[in-house]
């Protein structure tokens, strides 16, 4: 098995912050051992059962003692309240040419925005050994963005941005976790940050955010990578969940409404749900999508959406009652998660 | 070999055949009384400390929003507020007379004193619910679902000088809930001072043991002048808010 | 009367009347002013609250145990832990020691025949059930899912569980306390015994008394600031909420500024208990016995200036930062200098290696790892990676279980002589003791590794990081073993309040004024007034051991 007990660490604050971590564990691991162990030698030695301790003139003072052992763990503590201060200090000025990133929490994912107009939904791609600086702010409840490779936490809070900044040194992809308790699906508003080599990275911002894009053959292939830009599938699975039902399958099957109705998912109901979701809610769920605009997903585009909805087919449990067009919408999945260099 | 502790001599029955008023667990009335007031005084640490933590947030907020806490702060009406002011300095007045008397015994007295300082807590809360509350909450200006900040909800209020519809109704209804929470919480004060109050009288009209017991008398005393104190506060911070 | 030979007052025949043989009715028992009945009806529920606590505790190991979770959602999973957490802190750690400890030792220690305000102490626990019944109901209608900090907007706008019901009862707790911490503060200064002066208290007073301001100061905050979070669901007022206007971050500032010093209102008698196991088991004072005393009050004084690091990852500025982490190390130095007072007593001391000993012992264990393993998390730049994640979950509960619950057992083993009048047996007890601490280690120290490692707390699923699941089977088969050591003296205690040999007024020949009178010791606590002419722990260890060599003696003859 293998049994990890580091994180890797993989940005230059990760290394400080180790040196510190190792130093505070020695002092703990010392004094555990130490206290514990003087404090059990004394408690056999004196043992009431043993007579022949001298027990007499026992100190309920000593001065110089007490003043060494306030004074030594004070001076400790001090020593690593410097060390650590001066970390922070660092972390919370961020360099003068750091690149900016903005990052958008809500309840449960991550929305990452580039200053060169690039958008990620769980993912964050960055170059290596360039100051990152983040300006994060949540849409509804606190969040936390976390990356344990980076030793790197700060609130993402309501209302006003924060800001942590890092300089990542090795290529790789490292998880993002929401380190504070937002609601149901917390453990798994997560996703990742890619690490990448100089010239990767740009191949990337000239590909437009996707390295590995083909060109699209099908229209239902175009669709698919606006399905997979906007990230539709982490919130419409395989199976119903809490932020929103499947789509498998959902093509000229009856859809019942919040208010009662029940209609048919053809065409233009896909096109108005995804332009004006709030008009027609699947009943059993709240409004929590919000509408996509003409300049994010154009006319154009949007038939292509619809073409690869009607690509999705019947998912492992979902019910009965129209039949699948393609055997399996996971042979279009152009994943780029399986060939990322680790 | 030294003992750590010695019997008094023994005593059969600590206290009770002594002194009606003295409860079971005290040695003698001095004890008794000083416990009392010590207790007392412990609680009104914790009123203090209760209606501290909305004094810090009220700080803060009228920190941040300082012009939009002047504006808002038109909206309440500081004759009616000094008058309950007055009111409630009355109503110190004659329960520190009713403690005064208390001490003399003079049950009659002191009930005359508490009657008056029940009318004017009394008064307080008419004028504060009638006069204040009530009007708000017919304009839709009480926070929540039906929160108005608008023309129609303000018409009564909007006075040249000032420029209510330029705040922001988020910080207007903040200001309102500051202020509907703490002279909320206030006057829910009120309210069981007046119970209290009103169970101290019937004690005294009964000349039972624990009214003749001056402690008593002191402590709802107290209580009561803490409860004016806090409404020395809130008049100022809500009412006279300078521009 | 020496120090081993037994008391004054005889022991007298077993049917001497006590406070428990007093009357039998229920009525009686619910009606009661006195102190140690009040604190026996606080033994029961505190006890049952702590199982509750524990069945929740045990379902979240039992699914933790797979990174895909096998027994329930993931709503479920936050609502026990939530569950787990607001039971054990309002309704069992913060009462525990005082209201049951507490509750019956302080007039006994001060040489009172009650607490000053018997009506208020009996209230308190009327509160206490009442807020312990609108948990009880909340959990049954649905259950909370904001973890017990209620951290804003979630608790106020988002949740759809029961918050306004849940902070009910931690409010109504929450004067439950208050009423406890008043009653103890005029008992300490009002009622002491002729002759007990300040610095001949037991130091279980001094710590008792520490904890009391500590409850009088922070508890009306919490209080207040909870009921805006109420008001704010109900009423939409937008005091927390930055969609109204208002400003989440000084919720947490709020919330800590009690919760913070609430961990002293937990650890600070757990302190005091541990002052009285060491000084009477070795047979010496306390060493440094007026530092001791001090550093209580100091810690209770400090202990409210350091709330903000709990937030150095919040938005509030780096200098805000740098003063809180600055000021955690200072009231880390009063803390450590007990641990080294308390290894200082035992120097020449007769050590009697009875069960609450080895609960004692197995305090400092733990709190020594949890007290330094708050180096990291006081510390700034490793609280940025740690805080927020098991790391935390291990450090806090180190101190919380391995501190209060250790010594809150210990204590418990201590008196139960004294509050029963029967003995328990001292191989199962201190059996128990051994099993607790190892399990509990067992148990948590797993969670310091994988909370570097960087798993969030409050986390369902983990199956994005499977090696993680190797550390939270150790931890659950832990957890299996820390149960054992715990549910032994449900048993062994029970049986001995029937069964046991019978203690006698002073079975440990300890020195204090409780030991002064009956186990267990009569209504009215002392029948004769208690009149003190000695200071605190006036042992004498040279005495004690030549008495232990001369009776191992005569047995051996």
């Amino acid at each position: 098995m293998n049994l990890q007990i580091q994180p890797e660490a993989a940005s230059e604050r990760a290394v400080e912050h180790d040196q510190l971590f190792f130093f505070i564990t020695a002092l703990t691991i010392f004094f555990t051992v130490v206290v514990g162990g003087i404090l059990l030698f004394l408690a056999v030695k004196y043992r009431c059962t043993n007579s022949k301790v001298d027990r007499s003139n026992a100190p309920y003072h000593n001065t110089r003692l007490e003043v060494a052992w306030s004074v030594i763990p004070l001076l400790l503590a001090m020593l690593v309240f410097f060390w650590s201060t001066k970390q922070f200090i660092s972390l919370t000025n961020a360099p003068k040419d750091a690149t900016d990133i903005f990052v958008i929490g809500k309840q449960w994912m991550w929305h990452v925005q580039h200053a060169n107009g690039i958008r990620e939904n769980n993912e964050m791609h960055v170059p290596v050994g360039r100051p990152i600086r983040l300006t994060m702010i949540s849409q509804d409840v606190i969040h936390a963005f976390y990356i344990p490779e980076f030793r790197l936490q700060w609130q993402v809070v309501p209302g006003r941005y924060t800001q942590m900044w890092f300089t990542p040194t090795k290529p790789g992809r490292y998880h993002i976790f929401c380190a504070m308790h937002c609601g149901a699906q917390h453990s798994e508003m997560g996703g990742y940050v890619y690490v990448l080599p100089q010239a990767e990275f740009q191949q990337w911002v000239e590909n437009g955010g996707n390295r590995f894009q083909p060109q699209p053959k099908t229209m239902a292939e175009a669709g698919k990578q606006i399905w997979d830009k906007y990230a539709c599938g982490s919130c419409h699975g395989p199976k119903d969940n809490e932020r929103g039902p499947s789509l498998y399958a959902l093509f000229n099957s009856k859809r019942k409404l919040k208010n009662g109705v029940e209609v048919v998912a053809d065409a233009d109901y896909i096109r108005d749900s995804i332009y004006n979701p709030a008009a027609r809610m699947t009943a059993g769920y709240e409004n929590t999508m919000s509408p996509y605009t003409k300049e994010q997903i154009s006319e154009e585009q949007m038939l292509n959406v619809i073409e690869y909805i009607k690509t999705l087919g019947i998912a492992p449990s979902a019910p009965s009652g129209t039949t699948p067009t393609t055997p399996d919408p996971l042979t279009l999945r152009t994943s780029n998660e399986g060939d990322m260099t680790r | 070999m030294a003992t750590s502790t010695k019997s008094s001599s023994p005593v059969e029955q600590h206290g009770h055949g002594h002194d009606p008023l003295l409860h079971h667990q005290f040695e003698d009335m001095h004890q008794q009384t000083e416990s009392y007031l010590v207790g007392m005084w412990s609680f009104l640490v914790t009123e203090i400390m209760f209606f501290g933590a909305l004094f810090i947030m009220y700080s803060i907020y009228r920190w941040k929003y300082s012009h939009e806490f002047w504006e808002v702060h038109n909206l309440l009406d500081w004759k009616l507020g000094g008058i309950n002011t007055f009111i409630l300095l009355l109503s110190s007045f004659s329960m520190a007379m009713g403690v005064h008397y208390a001490t003399l015994k003079k049950h009659a007295l002191v009930n005359r004193c508490l009657a008056f300082t029940v009318l004017c807590a009394c008064a307080f809360l008419v004028i504060k619910l009638g006069w204040e509350w009530w009007p708000k909450w017919e304009h839709n200006l009480f926070p929540g679902p039906g929160f108005e900040w608008n023309e129609h909800s303000l018409e009564k209020y909007i006075k040249p000088g000032s420029d209510l519809l330029s705040v922001s109704p988020n910080i207007a209804q903040l200001f309102l809930s500051l202020y509907f929470a703490m002279t909320g919480l206030h006057g829910i004060h009120v309210l069981v001072g007046i119970l209290v109050l009103v169970g101290l009288m019937v004690l005294h009209k009964k000349q039972t043991p624990s009214a003749q017991d001056y402690v008593n008398t002191e402590m709802v005393g107290l209580y009561w002048h803490f409860v004016d104190l806090v409404w020395i506060f809130l008049y100022p911070l809500f009412y006279l808010i300078p521009k | 009367m020496s120090a081993v030979a037994g008391p004054t007052v005889a022991p007298g025949p077993e049917e001497r009347t006590n406070y428990l043989n007093k009357s039998h009715t229920i009525k009686s028992w619910l009606l009661t002013g006195d102190h140690k009945r009040i604190a026996i009806l606080y033994l029961i529920s505190v006890s049952f609250f702590f199982f509750l606590g524990s069945l929740a505790a045990s379902m979240i190991r039992l699914e933790l145990t797979s990174p895909t979770g096998t027994m329930m959602s993931s709503e479920a999973y936050n609502k026990m832990f939530t569950a787990h957490g607001v039971i054990m802190i309002f309704f069992f750690l913060i009462p525990a020691i005082p209201a049951v400890l507490g509750n019956f030792l302080i007039p006994l220690m001060v040489g009172a025949r009650d607490l000053a305000f018997p009506r208020l102490n009996l209230a308190s626990w009327y509160l206490y059930v009442l807020g312990g019944l609108f948990g009880i109901v909340a959990i049954c209608m649905g259950g909370v899912d904001t973890g017990w900090t209620f951290y804003t907007p979630y608790s106020s706008l988002y949740s759809n569980s029961q918050v306004t019901l849940t902070i009910c009862g931690a409010f109504v707790a929450g004067f439950s306390s208050i009423f406890t911490g008043i009653n103890f503060i005029a008992t300490i200064h009002k009622m002491r015994a002729p002759g007990l002066t300040w610095f001949k208290l037991p130091l279980f007073v001094w710590a008792t008394y520490a904890t009391s301001i500590i409850i009088v100061l922070g508890t009306p905050v919490v209080a207040i600031t909870l009921l805006l979070v109420v008001a704010e669901r109900v009423f939409h007022f937008g005091v927390f909420s930055p969609e109204l206007g208002g400003d989440p971050v000084l919720f947490q500032h709020l919330f800590w500024f009690y919760s913070h010093p609430a961990v002293y209102i937990m650890i600070l008698p757990g302190m005091g208990v541990i002052s009285e196991l060491i000084a009477c088991f070795s047979r010496r004072k306390v060493f440094g016995y007026e530092f001791v005393a001090f550093s209580s009050l100091a810690i209770a004084g400090i202990g409210f200036l350091v709330w903000g690091h709990h937030m150095f990852v919040t938005s509030q500025s780096m200098y805000q930062g740098v003063v809180f982490s600055f000021l955690t190390f200072l009231v880390a130095i009063p803390s450590a200098i007990k641990v080294f007072n308390w290894t200082s007593t035992i120097y020449k001391g007769s050590v009697h290696w009875n069960a609450p000993f080895v609960w004692a012992l197995g305090f400092m264990g733990l709190f020594l790892i949890g007290g330094l393993t708050g180096l990291y998390l006081g510390s700034l730049s490793t609280d940025v990676h740690l805080t927020g994640t098991y790391f935390i979950v291990a450090h806090f509960h180190y101190v919380m279980v391995g501190g209060t619950i250790m010594a809150f057992m210990g204590g418990l083993h201590f008196w139960w002589p004294k509050m029963f009048g029967r003995m328990y047996p001292d191989s199962w007890g201190k059996a128990s003791a051994i099993i607790t601490f190892f399990g509990f280690n067992f148990t948590f120290f797993p969670q310091f590794v994988v909370g570097y490692l960087g798993m969030p707390r409050r986390y369902h699923y983990y199956y994005f990081e499977p090696t993680w699941q190797v550390w939270h089977v150790l931890s659950t088969v832990g957890a299996s073993i820390l149960a054992i050591g715990f549910i032994l003296p449900a048993f062994y205690l029970t049986w001995s309040i029937k069964n046991g040999k019978p203690a006698g007024p002073n079975p440990w020949g300890a020195k204090g004024l409780e030991w002064e009178t009956d186990s267990p010791p009569p209504t009215e606590n002392f029948r004769h007034p208690p009149i003190v002419t000695e200071g605190a722990y006036n042992y004498d260890p040279v005495a004690d051991a030549e008495a232990v060599a001369k009776s191992a003696a005569k047995a051996g003859d």
